[in-house]
């Protein structure tokens, strides 16, 4: 399973700079593993000493929070978007 | 080695006053002034950090007390240039603390009830004081054009403030506001963009967009210049202590949506004490929230230190942020003071609307009826001590929601021009 990653501005350090990049699994879990072996580094960043979302992340697969799916289990089917937003607020 | 990545990407500032550095809220990891709003290391909100003067508070009391009947009076504790009452900007603040003895009787309040009322704001919302300082940020990085995602008070802000200030603007709201707001926003002449979804689709759309060469130049207000943005919302703790003749109250009633404003209220009122501008006493914090959208109060009522994100669902469209990200600390800032968070239905609502506007003249938009329902059910509760001396926040105008109130709100009567017809409609 294929699937494009968005990368926001503060993890790009990890990327060479790119905005998007393509990682493999059929879980949120497998994808982040997947950055992790190609980037070195960022899933400490998205993931807390737990292995849990870190609190200020939002994790979207295609248009849908995975909080309101099943977090890092939510599956992420071939082709799918990823993408990985700091939380901020405001209204 | 996080400051220094971020120091490289950032254009050095000019002048921010008082402020030193950004500062996470979450691992205190500190960076340079820069427009960023997340902790590079653990994504956490940046903040503002501070080197105030310190040993004369009389004297700084004075140079407040002299200052404009804007929240430019406290230019000292902000993050903005000595000289900002010189720079054009809407210069928004010191709007009415009402003692509110009639809604006080109604509620069963013995101690004193005040409406803090920034309806009285230059675009009619409390948001005015967040943009004012957003802009000031924008003109030091050079960013030229001013942005926000916005249930519609901010869209309305931005766009007036960026006429005032001289920026480009365009701004995004979900496509479905109430008509007042999305006129409200459209009328300063700046780009206004409906986006087919919620606020929290339109706030992830921005978030993508500025990190996108798309976005390059963009001063999203409550995005990337959140952490001074966010700093305007403490000019409400300034301006109610300073109107209650430099004193804490006990309570505070305020709406919560992001959590943003409530958070910075007490970070103000945290920073009067430690400058001994007031005397140090305990104060209690309330967040209002409508069941439509209780993302906070569940959480709270639940005993969770983490917020469950919803899906909104209520008339008070101002408040709908169903993943608010300061939700966290507004639970711990009410449980740390003895507050608490509740909730009211749509037409607790309304019904507090109403109250408010015919107890005290205020016309109040959805979220102000959510903080006086709120207000109302702590009473009865028994959460909230009617003895007390009590603040609660109306945020926004009535004008900018008529839909919530006019399917029950009209002429009493409708009459011929005669006596005649005037006393048969048992109005004489």
């Amino acid at each position: 399973m294929s699937v494009n990653v968005r990368i926001p501005t503060i993890l790009r350090t990890y990327t060479g700079g790119q905005a998007e990049v393509t990682a493999e699994g059929s879980t949120l879990s497998e994808v982040i593993a997947s950055l992790e072996k190609n980037h070195p580094g960022i899933s400490a960043r998205v993931l807390d000493d737990q292995g849990k979302l870190r609190r200020f992340v939002n994790v979207y697969v295609n248009d849908d929070d995975v909080r309101f799916d099943n977090g890092l289990e939510t599956a992420t089917p071939d082709g799918s978007g990823v993408s990985i937003i700091p939380a901020v607020a405001g209204g | 080695m996080a400051v220094e990545t971020i120091a490289s990407t950032v254009s050095a500032s000019t002048d921010f006053g008082p402020a030193v550095a950004l500062s996470c809220r979450e691992c205190a990891e500190r960076f340079p002034l820069g427009p960023i709003f997340a902790c590079e290391v653990c994504f956490g909100p940046l903040e503002v950090a501070y080197e105030f003067p310190s040993g004369d508070p009389e004297g700084l009391r004075k140079r407040i007390e002299a200052g404009p009947h804007s929240i430019w009076r406290y230019a000292p504790l902000l993050p903005v240039p000595a000289d900002v009452a010189s720079k054009p900007n809407l210069d928004p603040g010191f709007t009415k603390l009402v003692k509110a003895d009639r809604l006080a009787r109604e509620l069963g309040v013995t101690g004193a009830l005040h409406v803090k009322d920034d309806s009285g704001n230059p675009t009619h919302s409390f948001k005015d004081r967040v943009v004012a300082i957003a802009v000031e940020a924008a003109r030091n990085f050079g960013l030229t054009t001013l942005s926000c995602s916005s249930t519609g008070n901010l869209a309305g802000a931005v766009g007036a403030a960026a006429v005032r200030a001289g920026f480009r603007s365009c701004v995004f709201i979900p496509h479905d506001l109430e008509a007042g707001k999305v006129v409200m926003a459209a009328v300063y002449g700046g780009e206004l963009v409906g986006i087919e979804g919620t606020y929290d689709d339109v706030n992830r759309f921005c978030s993508e967009l500025i990190g996108d060469p798309l976005g390059e130049g963009w001063g999203f207000t409550n995005v990337n210049l959140r952490p001074y943005y966010g700093e305007g919302s403490k000019t409400l703790a300034y301006e109610i202590c300073e109107q209650l003749g430099w004193r804490l109250p006990d309570n505070i009633v305020i709406p919560v949506a992001s959590g943003s404003q409530l958070t910075k209220i007490d970070k103000g009122l945290q920073e009067l004490v430690k400058l001994g501008l007031v005397e140090d006493k305990q104060y209690r914090i309330y967040g209002a929230q409508a069941e439509g959208c209780s993302p906070v109060s569940t959480a709270f009522r639940a005993g969770h230190d983490v917020v469950r994100p919803q899906k909104p669902n209520t008339i008070a469209k101002s408040l709908a942020i169903g993943n608010p990200a300061d939700g966290p600390y507004v639970l711990d800032i009410a449980r740390r003071t003895g507050g608490a968070v509740e909730d009211v239905n749509d037409e607790q609502i309304v019904d507090a609307i109403k109250l408010l506007a015919r107890t005290e003249g205020i016309f109040a938009e959805t979220a102000g009826g959510v903080t006086i329902g709120v207000l109302k059910k702590l009473i009865e509760t028994g959460q909230l001590d009617p003895a007390a001396e009590t603040v609660a926040i109306n945020t926004g105008d009535g004008l900018k929601t008529l839909d919530a109130v006019a399917p029950t709100t009209g002429p009493t009567a409708i009459i011929r021009p005669t006596l005649d017809s005037f006393r048969e409609a048992g109005l004489a």
